[in-house]
């Protein structure tokens, strides 16, 4: 955590809507070092909107505020599109949540992982697929060869994902946003991904930035936690202490997540405070 | 079973879809333009006979004409003379319907090629940047052109665009599809005069013809790029909000780089079924059009037809533009699986 990759500094995102406006993120500040950080939080609390912020990705007519937003020293507010060519994809790259939108259906997936290749590494053809296929084998598929030259509906939500993984890592990114991984995963390959994830923060000095519903694998695989709610960072604890975490929000879901070592009949719901985003 | 023999069946069982498909809708185009033709009030021994024959000829006709068989044999025999190309004779050129079809359809196949090449030409590029620029000035100029040319009648266009580029600054030449002392100087090989000319080495033919054929072209190009545009451009803005487009960007791609290479190819199936109808609706002829230009197309025969009641040339003409929408429905669906994996079984 030496070094800081990544400073937010009030970062606010906000939709304008015919129905008035969505405030999809409200002040969040934090910062990342080369770690792992989690982001928590219910459905529509703001994680995904965070991370596309960072990339420059708020689609339009959204609005992106922030007193401060700099990667590596520079800020990212008004970045010319063709600095941000640059950046995107080579230095900070982000695993969209869901593969099965977020392959392009008439690509073969060889192509898609290649592009980013051949994009920033200047690659040729015969070395773009290389990478690519010693990528999918990074990401433990199984016939790397055949799902390079197959299309998104000819895979598995697992293997869509895993392919959607190597096509964000193959150039390895300084930054990583990763938004919710390993949700289409069984328990090895979940593992498996995971532990990549962790190679590449402990020995590359990636920074990573960790997306998802599951409290027990962000408490047990991330350095950091922050905890989101109706776009606020309701607050930001070490992993090891979120047992130990002070607010309700944050407590309430902590109580809510099942557990094996304290089984319960009945789960606690969670109680919301609508003083929370005031 | 292996790779190979998958996709021989897959495309076995495609080719027997194919030929049922187009088996099944000529039975159909045929039994409808039958019964059109046995329904209405014109008698088919007259329109053969003519009003002045005798007792005698008439029911000779009449029993040639296999009028006294069962109507399901007549409608054999009408689908064997139609698949021989045998239409009969047109009352009112006294030519046979084929021949005369051979003769006019040509001319408005070389219009409506012409006039979709300058409408895809023009109307995808135009249709992918408003919809990549939605809302913005791109987009509005774009719609006002395309708003213009939905609702400028045709036949005003073309006497205006005669009246300007032929009348004033003589840019391109006047009606018809050659100046006359260049008629018949080709062989009509394909009766497209452009091919033929060609195929000669008439250049001068060839610019000739290229000098007529391009104000009507153009005109009809702009009708159907106006259609073109405004489809291209909603299939574009449905894509764009695909999650792929974002993934696309995160790799890196710029904004263009994501609309070119990723959103397009997407929307490859329904342009194609756009274009597609554009085209056979074109190829039926348009009527004002080639009246005002003087063009000798199909729209123009089939409307002098029916105003004559020459059931012989309209059932014919019938027949043939119920072809090309079949032949542009299953080229196009052939087109869709080499654009779309999803399609392709295997
Ligand atoms: N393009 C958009 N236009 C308008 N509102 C949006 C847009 N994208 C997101 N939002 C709104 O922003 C809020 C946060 O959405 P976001 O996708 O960041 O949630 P999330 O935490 O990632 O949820 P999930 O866990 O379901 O992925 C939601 O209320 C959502 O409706
Ligand atoms: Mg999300």
């Amino acid at each position: 955590m030496s070094e800081t990759l990544l400073s937010v500094r009030n970062l606010s995102v906000a939709y304008p809507g015919r129905s008035g406006v969505t405030h999809a993120l409200r002040n969040a500040s934090f910062t990342l070092g080369r770690e792992r950080l989690g982001i928590v939080g219910e459905s529509g609390s703001g994680k995904t909107t965070a991370g596309r912020a960072i990339l420059g990705l708020i689609p339009k007519p959204g609005i992106v505020m922030a007193d401060e937003l700099s990667f590596a020293g520079e800020p990212l507010l008004n970045r010319s599109e063709s600095d941000w060519r640059k950046l995107r994809g080579r230095r900070m790259s982000m695993i969209m949540q869901d593969p099965k939108y977020s392959l392009n259906p008439v690509q073969r997936i060889g192509q898609q992982i290649s592009e980013t290749c051949r994009l920033h590494l200047g690659s040729t053809r015969k070395d773009a697929e290389q990478r690519s296929l010693a990528m999918l084998e990074a990401v433990k598929i199984r016939d790397p060869e055949l799902v390079y030259n197959q299309y998104p509906h000819q895979l598995s939500g697992g293997m869509g994902q895993r392919a959607m993984i190597a096509m964000m890592l193959v150039a390895e990114p300084d930054l990583l946003i990763a938004d919710e991984p390993t949700s289409a995963l069984d328990v090895t390959v979940q593992n498996d991904v995971l532990r990549i994830l962790d190679d590449l923060v402990t020995e590359r000095g990636m920074g990573l930035i960790f997306i998802s519903h599951n409290l027990t694998i962000v408490s047990s695989f991330c350095d950091r936690v922050l905890i989101m709610y109706g776009g606020k960072i309701m607050e930001e604890c070490a992993a090891d202490d979120l047992k130990k975490a002070r607010h309700p929000y944050t407590r309430a879901l902590v109580a809510a997540a099942p557990s094996l070592d304290e089984p319960r009949a009945e789960l606690a719901t969670v109680v919301r405070d609508p003083a929370w985003l005031a | 079973m292996d790779n190979k023999t998958a996709w021989a069946i897959a495309t076995a069982r495609q080719a027997a879809t194919f030929l049922a498909s187009l088996a099944l809708t000529f039975v159909g185009l045929t039994a409808v333009t039958f019964f059109i033709g046995r329904l209405t009030k014109i008698d088919p021994v007259l329109a053969v006979v003519g009003d002045k024959a005798s007792k005698e000829v008439y029911d000779q006709t009449f029993l040639a004409l296999g009028l006294d068989r069962p109507l399901i044999v007549q409608y054999a025999l009408y689908l064997k003379r139609v698949l021989s190309g045998e239409f009969g004779i047109s009352v009112l050129t006294s030519q046979p319907v084929l021949s005369d079809l051979l003769r006019v359809f040509p001319a408005t196949f070389e219009l409506a090629t012409i006039a979709i090449i300058i409408g895809m030409a023009v109307g995808v590029p135009a249709g992918v940047w408003a919809g990549a620029r939605k809302g913005r000035w791109p987009d509005h100029i774009i719609r006002i052109v395309g708003l213009f040319g939905y609702s400028v009648p045709v036949f005003w266009l073309g006497l205006v665009g005669l009246f300007f580029f032929y009348g004033k600054l003589g840019w391109v030449s006047g009606t018809g599809r050659l100046d006359v002392f260049y008629d018949d100087v080709v062989t009509a090989r394909t009766g497209v005069i452009l091919i033929d000319a060609a195929i000669e080495g008439e250049w001068d033919i060839f610019r000739n013809a290229f000098s007529h054929l391009i104000l009507p072209a153009t005109i009809l190009g702009y009708f159907s790029l106006a259609y073109i545009a405004r489809m291209t451009r909603s299939f574009m803005i449905d894509q764009l909000a695909q999650e792929y487009v974002t993934a696309a960007r995160v790799k890196g791609r710029s904004f263009w780089g994501a609309v070119w290479r990723h959103a397009f190819p997407n929307i490859m199936v329904p342009l194609i079924t756009v274009v597609g109808l554009s085209y056979a609706s074109l190829l039926e002829g348009a009527v004002l059009t080639e009246t005002v230009f003087a063009w000798p197309g199909l729209g123009l025969y089939i409307t002098r037809a029916l105003f004559n009641s020459d059931m012989n040339a309209v059932l014919g003409g019938t027949i043939l533009v119920g072809t090309i929408f079949v032949g542009i429905n299953l080229f196009s669906d052939f087109l869709y699986r080499i654009f779309d994996p999803r399609l392709t079984a295997g």
